[in-house]
């Protein structure tokens, strides 16, 4: 406990940053230079400070680490902060994301840049939180205080419908959640602490195991999102600016994603063993429907949101076969997507800032105009439909690895999803870049510029790199996976 | 004698507002009547916080912790009301002296409301606060509205305390006694006349605090009657009430509970839902506080029917959340002014982001916490609520004000929506009034700093209810 409070700098290092910003006037084009600057700087050095984080985290090591524990509220719900091998790398996933956005958002971003930069900050503590705290109603806190940036986000800054989307978005989340509230009540009343690591060694009686795991699959199924409420997701997608499509895709729905290992399996396995035929059956519905669905997309955004509904069923599959490859294949599947997906979000910013439409049909041949830009959207394409050698293979091909050993039938409905990947992504690749360039308004398109380039650099190489070698990944999420499933299986005995 | 030395607050109270009410006639400075009248409240407030405590007057009075808290509260809103006030008096025609010592005798009353242990006492404290109020809701006497405002509020309110002294005398009748520990003792289980004496009592008390479906005349009042009273209106009264209510119902009826339980369950779940759905086509933004203070009593009631020391607890912690973001839900909508017009419609609020950047940061975030949303303070406050319902084994009432509080979400996400997302209009003037500013920006930064540090707040309230369990 002597060492530095790492975790609580992250997270409160972007309020800092929001304080300091509430004092720079935004009156001029100096100004608003001042506060891109600000805010790109605060969380450069979040990531920095984050991959400082990595490289002191002991990988041997399984339990939570860089634990932080002070009185908060009472005996019970403290304040409570650690990270683990499963959590560290969304941490580093995060800030990485958002200096990245920020950055993307440089010239899209039109009027009120202050209060947009302030969100994105606000946007970001609460979410390095979600990942790190390890207490229930601090969990809580994070993961439904999101909204309220993101809200902002996407309804002053959106699209045209961006109304309704944003209603949408946040009136889903929130009625998902408040059940999740109630679960937490009733386990601090019943074990009268909301510890995260007292709570994994308790034993739920199967009554409670069932209704809790409901309460919370209700609150995770809405935010990750499940077929069948994944509604909300594409319309925020295709309302929201380019960089909160790509935190919403690169990050909120792992929160979800990480709500399921940690609480919904760690906490209440029994009543998970008995839903998971029923998570294996939503989640193949969801890799094949929505697949079909974005088969049929004349919108770019909408696309890829619906491309990421079937990505994040593979998620759901592996976690809930209890092994540990199909956990490892979920945490990496979700790593991976929140890369490329967030990549891909980019790949369309950065016509749409050209263009200003993300109607595929209006594209075409951009290929002759956009040779770099091409060459990076081919990768994420490929990264996304799964190709090996690229960080999606790995993820899919453990996922399926597991469920092949626990379900041959589900497996096979799930290898469908992958072939279906391939055709909508390719397709969209294809009208998009090859062909001739014959439309007019495409002559003028020029290729990515230095700041572009300097967004997807990153990204191009960590999909690459994971998918060649994997090994440094894995070998941080796996003491703490096999901790996971050794404590599942016990319980379970 | 010596019992009126332990009414130290009350009586200097008195005495003060009554030398006031004379220096008034001669002295035509109502902003000097007013500071004085904001001073003395604040002394009022030491000497209530260091007021021994003692139940005197044969225990028909009683000072204590609970007590206390209570008229704390009650002060800070009348404290806050006055602040209001004096930002607004010329504009909104009501530059009478008499306002700040209305509001002092309504503040004298309510503290006899939640210190009263006798029935007498109890209405008589009512009464002093009722009457004061019928006055201030139509102190503009040239609008329409106020004046409406002021006889609707004054003939409902004489038919709600008709009620309740119906109840009082069939208590009395039945059990011989009108002090709240005695009717306790010599009350007889069996009588029907008991219980109907305790559901007239509690309509009665229902229509204090604007409990569904005792809430009329609340949407048409707040509306009507000038803004710094409808602020006062949405704090300090419905406090008091609380703070009585709780007290009638736990000591003289605390053994029986199952029998006015169901009471409690009900108003609590039909004002929950009723204003979550009523509040959605509101279009004035003063009518819409009124049903978000209905829905904020139901839930405040859950923590009254869970009869558990965690339920009163999480009542304190809401009723403090709640008054001050009313405080800061007033202090802004007092600021919409422009050319010495107030703007009440919502509508008008459009795009105010524009001219108001930082203003309309803090009343988003004052519209999430008033949703319940996290990290803000209105979240603590629904927290504790839902902690003390589950713990009574009542998730039933829990999952009500869960969904309750979603649908909710919607109306004051609407604000939100129109403040940020619709077309600007022109620049509020009001935003610059210093007594304005000090309210809102102090109230605003509790609600988003609540979640740094709560224990203060949780341990004032588990010290108010000391008294009772």
């Amino acid at each position: 406990m002597s060492q530095i409070p790492l975790l609580s700098i992250l997270i409160f290092l972007p309020i800092i940053g929001i304080l300091f910003m509430l004092l720079i006037r935004n009156n001029s084009d100096q100004s608003s230079n001042n506060l891109k600057l600000t805010a790109l700087w605060i969380s450069f050095i979040n990531f920095i400070i984050s991959l400082y984080l990595l490289f002191s985290f002991d990988q041997n090591d399984p339990d939570f680490q860089f634990v932080e524990q002070y009185f908060w509220i009472e005996n019970g719900i403290t304040y409570h902060l650690g990270v683990d091998g499963i959590s560290v790398l969304f941490v580093v996933l995060t800030t990485m994301l958002v200096p990245l956005c920020i950055l993307a958002s440089y010239e899209s971003i039109k009027f009120s840049i202050k209060e947009y930069l302030i969100s994105f900050l606000a946007l970001e503590t609460f979410m390095i939180g979600v990942f790190c705290s390890l207490d229930l109603v601090l969990f809580y806190l994070f993961f439904e205080g999101g909204l309220i940036p993101m809200f902002l986000i996407i309804g002053i800054w959106g699209g045209e419908r961006r109304v309704y989307s944003t209603f949408k978005f946040f009136l889903y989340t929130l009625a998902g959640s408040v059940f999740m509230l109630l679960a937490i009540i009733y386990i601090f009343i019943q074990t009268g602490t909301t510890n995260v690591e007292t709570l994994l060694n308790y034993n739920f009686t199967r009554n409670e195991q069932i209704i809790l795991w409901l309460a919370f699959f209700a609150s995770f199924m809405v935010k990750i999102p499940m077929w069948p409420f994944h509604t909300w997701l594409p319309d925020a997608h295709v309302e929201a600016p380019t960089a909160g499509s790509v935190i919403l895709a690169g990050v909120l729905l792992k929160m979800a994603g990480y709500g399921f290992i940690r609480f919904s399996i760690g906490f209440f396995p029994e009543a998970s063993e008995l839903f998971a035929p029923f998570i294996f059956a939503l989640s193949v519905i969801a890799i094949i429907v929505t697949s079909l669905i974005a088969l049929v997309q004349e919108d770019m955004k909408k696309l890829i949101a619906y491309s990421s509904v079937a990505h994040m069923g593979f998620v759901t599959l592996g976690i809930f076969t209890f092994t540990v490859q199909g956990i490892e294949g979920g945490i990496i599947q979700m790593i991976s997507h929140g890369i490329v997906s967030a990549a891909l979000f980019l790949c369309v910013g950065v016509v749409y800032d050209r263009l200003h439409t993300r109607d595929i049909s209006r594209y075409g041949g951009l290929v002759n105009k956009m040779p770099i830009y091409a060459f990076s959207f081919m990768v994420f394409i490929l990264a996304s439909l799964g190709l090996p050698g690229t960080s999606g293979f790995v993820g899919e091909f453990l996922v399926l690895l597991s469920i092949f050993s626990i379900n041959t039938y589900f497996a096979v409905f799930a290898t469908t999803g992958v072939v279906l990947a391939a055709t909508y992504s390719l397709w969209l690749y294809r009208r998009i870049i090859f062909g001739a360039l014959i439309k007019d308004e495409l002559s003028e398109m020029v290729d990515l510029t230095r700041r572009e380039i300097l967004i997807f650099a990153p990204l191009l190489v960590l999909t690459i790199l994971i998918g060649i070698f994997p090994k440094p990944v894995i070998d941080i999420i796996e003491p703490s996976t096999k901790k996971i499933v050794s404590q599942i299986e016990n319980k379970l005995r | 004698m010596e019992n009126f030395l332990y009414l130290l607050p009350e009586v200097f109270l008195f005495v003060v507002a009554t030398i006031l009410l004379i220096l008034g006639l001669f002295i035509k400075n109502i902003r000097l009547i007013n500071n004085l009248s904001i001073i003395s409240l604040l002394i009022g407030l030491i000497l209530i916080i260091n007021q021994p405590y003692q139940s005197i007057f044969d225990n028909s009075y009683v000072i204590d912790e609970f007590s206390t808290v209570f008229k704390s509260m009650i002060l800070i809103g009348s404290i806050a009301s006055l602040m209001m006030f004096i930002s607004s008096k010329e504009d909104l025609h009501i530059d009478f002296y008499e306002f700040p010592i209305l509001i002092i005798f309504a503040t004298l009353g309510m503290m006899v409301m939640v210190s009263s242990n006798d029935l007498l006492s109890m209405f008589i404290g009512l009464e002093l606060q009722s009457l004061s109020l019928y006055v201030l809701a139509a102190l503009n006497r040239n609008s329409l509205l106020s004046s409406e405002a002021g006889i609707k509020y004054f003939i409902l309110g004489a038919l709600s305390s008709g009620l309740l002294l119906f109840g009082i005398s069939y208590i009395y009748g039945f059990s011989g006694n009108t002090n709240f520990n005695l009717i306790a003792v010599n009350y007889d289980t069996e009588s029907l006349g008991l219980l109907l004496g305790i559901v007239f009592v509690s309509a009665g008390l229902a229509f204090k605090i604007s409990a569904v479906p005792f809430h009329m005349w609340t949407p048409d009042v707040y509306q009507g009657a000038p803004t710094p009273i409808t602020g006062f209106f949405a704090l300090a009264p419905k406090v008091a009430a609380m703070g009585l209510l709780v007290r009638f119902l736990l000591n003289s009826f605390g053994e029986i509970y199952l029998d006015w339980q169901q009471i409690i369950f009900f108003i609590s779940i039909a004002s929950m839902a009723f204003a979550a759905f009523a509040a959605i086509a509101q279009k004035n933004i003063k009518r819409l506080m009124a049903y978000s203070s209905i829905g904020h009593i139901g839930f405040a009631l859950i923590g009254v029917a869970c009869v558990s020391s965690e339920g009163l607890r999480s009542l304190v912690i809401y009723l403090m959340i709640y008054l001050i973001m009313n405080i800061a839900a007033f202090s802004f909508i007092l600021s919409l002014k422009r050319n010495d017009a107030y703007f009440e419609n919502i509508s008008d609020m459009s795009g105010m982001y524009k001219n108001h950047p930082f203003s309309t940061i803090l009343i988003a975030l004052l519209m999430f916490s008033l949703a319940g949303i996290p990290p803000l303070a209105g979240f603590f406050g629904k927290f504790y609520i839902f902690v003390a319902a589950i713990e009574s084994n009542m998730t039933f009432l829990a999952v009500i004000g869960i969904i309750a509080s979603v649908i909710s979400a919607f109306y004051y996400l609407r604000i939100v929506k129109i403040i940020y997302f619709d077309e600007p209009k022109d620049e509020f003037d009001g935003f610059s009034i210093r007594s304005l500013n000090i309210l809102f920006y102090t109230s605003s930064f509790l609600i988003i700093a609540f979640f740094i540090y709560p224990v203060p707040v949780l341990s004032v309230a588990e010290y108010a209810v000391r008294s009772f369990f």
